[in-house]
């Protein structure tokens, strides 16, 4: 399957990408695949390489090395073919201030050679879908930021591409509109495939299917958002006692790795995965009246993942370098 | 597709001041030279009645008024063509076009043929005036339409130069300093050729000169059609879109 880039749900293949800028290395070994109607998230820190990545996909960066499929066409190749199926939204929205949204979308979607009789309809339908019905007439400069971001996003749906290539798609926006933007990301998907950058670690959560976390130009996490749920059980629980007998009786329970008291008269308890000990700790609790009040897993923020990818990361670099 | 570009180019062009106070300003100064012209051309005219083959209305008001045109030109042309790549490129709306079906070609030809037609409103202004003197006498056509041929193959070759020097830079004053300086240069290569003897060889010069845009644009301006003078105007223009279409292609490459 791996050599068949037209295998049937995959809709974006990218292999092997390196890009250098001089001797900066802004990508290193990307590989990911794209299945269709999936949400991307692509994470990672500021420079980590998110928006280099995404110009390769949609065409307006040449990868030093790899090679990208879209649909099973080569972007190199046959550039014009495979840009047909894109829409690309960079982190700046690209808007010419002196028109206004109808003659900006009309322009766009005669770029994206839809045909005249279906152009009316396609601009109307990106209008609506993005909200501006109602600005059609304005100029694109006098509208508010979230306006105009709103309007890149209509710039690169108004041909239905397959592909939807997001950059900060909420950046700049108020909570409302990044609610409404997040709502029209999950509405595209099933439909078009949707690849979109964040640094903000609950967007994913909220519109992703699948996450990649990329730091110092590497894929260094694929996973699904379930996967990356999952990761996020920590092996830890938060338990407090009235009674709290000495540390190291806790400590001998089966499966309990550390406890550690806590300023708040709470204990942490460290477990080994796969080990909880929070059924025997209720039943040691009764019979010796303990007094357990409370017990809280802990669930890792998904802050704490990113930082804890990235910092380990760093570290296999570092000692790699090292050796 | 290239209609598509073309077409935005202009309109954008137009919804932009600079476009109608470029038009303004060459006009009226084309006019002000057109009149003196005419004016010297009335207190002559007496004189040259008696002569054998003296010039006429149009070797003496038309000639005169396309090589100002030309002149004044010169310094227009950058002044619309600068923004052509550099402003999308600065605005970083080239990448719609970039991430749209279209090729590097399509997009030059595009803003290029937008750039004409603007061009060609303005060549229209100006021929407006010696057709104005059908009014009141006759014109040598002939002559007429080899200088407005002439003028029309001079500006095309400025717009491609300054196209071409639009997709070196992110900066629009930059590119307007060099496709000036560029077209000065190709303007004034001419004058190496006129002094040749001694600095430069013969040769050399001879080369300059031929590739000065001065130096063809002359013979069409004194109503002498020669094809080889067309035809180094059009490889100069392919010349000149052809390198604007490889530089944009480069833009992937590089950063």
């Amino acid at each position: 399957m791996y050599n068949d880039p037209m295998s049937n749900d995959v809709l974006v293949r990218v292999e092997h990408l390196f890009r250098y800028y001089g001797d900066i290395c802004a990508l290193h070994d990307v590989t990911f695949d794209i299945g269709k109607g999936e949400v991307l998230g692509l994470l990672g820190p500021n420079g980590a390489g998110k928006s280099t990545t995404m110009q390769i996909l949609s065409g307006n960066l040449a990868p030093s090395a790899g090679r990208v499929w879209i649909n099973g066409i080569d972007i190199l190749d046959q550039p014009k073919l495979a840009k047909a199926a894109l829409g690309y939204l960079p982190d700046q929205p690209p808007l010419y201030r002196e028109l206004t949204v109808d003659e900006y979308l009309n322009y766009c979607a005669r770029l994206n050679r839809i045909p005249r009789d279906r152009r009316n309809a396609a601009v109307d339908k990106a209008k609506q879908r993005c909200g501006l019905t109602e600005v059609g007439a304005r100029l694109i400069g006098n509208l508010s930021k979230g306006y105009q971001q709103r309007v890149g996003i209509a710039q690169a749906i108004v041909h239905t591409p397959a592909l939807v290539i997001l950059d900060e798609p909420t950046v700049g926006l108020d909570p409302i509109q990044v609610r409404e933007i997040r709502a029209l990301i999950r509405e595209l998907s099933g439909e078009h495939s949707v690849i979109l950058s964040t640094h903000i670690l609950p967007e994913v959560q909220a519109t992703c299917d699948r996450v990649q976390i990329i730091n110092k130009g590497r894929l260094v996490l694929n996973d699904s958002i379930d996967g990356l749920l999952a990761r996020m059980q920590s092996s830890s629980m938060l338990v407090a006692l009235r009674n709290p007998p000495p540390v190291l009786e806790l400590e001998s329970l089966p499966g309990v790795r550390s406890v550690v008291p806590l300023p708040d008269g709470r204990l942490r308890v460290h477990y080994f995965p796969d080990a909880s000990p929070a059924q025997i700790l209720v039943e040691r609790s009764v019979q010796h009246g303990w007094g357990l009040y409370e017990l809280t897993p802990e669930r890792m923020s998904l802050e704490e993942i990113f930082v804890d990818i990235t910092r380990t990361e760093q570290h296999a670099v570092v000692t790699e370098e090292a050796a | 597709m290239i209609f598509t570009i073309a077409a935005r180019e202009l309109r954008s062009l137009f919804l932009s001041p600079l476009a109608w106070s470029i038009m303004a300003v060459v006009e009226f100064i084309l006019a002000y030279l057109y009149l003196a012209q005419i004016e010297t051309f009335m207190q002559i005219q007496p004189r040259l009645v008696g002569l054998e083959g003296a010039p006429g209305v149009t070797g003496l008001v038309v000639v005169p008024l396309f090589g100002s045109a030309a002149i004044v030109l010169l310094l227009v042309v950058p002044l619309v063509t600068m923004r052509l790549i550099s402003e999308e490129r600065r605005a970083q709306t080239i990448s719609l076009l970039f991430s749209a079906p279209v090729s590097m070609s399509e997009i030059i030809l595009g803003k290029y043929l937008g750039i004409m037609a603007f061009l060609l409103l303005v060549l229209a202004m100006i021929a407006l005036m010696p057709l104005a003197l059908l009014l009141g006498g006759s014109i040598d056509m002939g002559m007429f339409l080899s200088g407005l041929l002439g003028l029309t193959l001079l500006l095309a070759s400025f717009a491609a130069v300054g196209l071409f020097m639009s997709t070196l830079t992110v900066q629009p004053a930059i590119a307007a300093v060099g496709s000036f300086g560029m077209l000065l240069l190709l303007w004034v290569l001419d004058w190496a050729g006129n002094a040749g003897n001694g600095v430069m060889n013969e040769h050399v010069s001879g080369i300059l000169a031929y590739l000065s845009l001065l130096r063809h644009y002359e013979p069409l301006l004194k109503g002498v059609f020669d094809s080889a003078d067309v035809i180094y105007y059009l490889l100069f223009i392919v010349f000149f879109l052809g390198l604007s279409v490889r530089r944009l292609d480069a833009d992937r490459l590089q950063h």
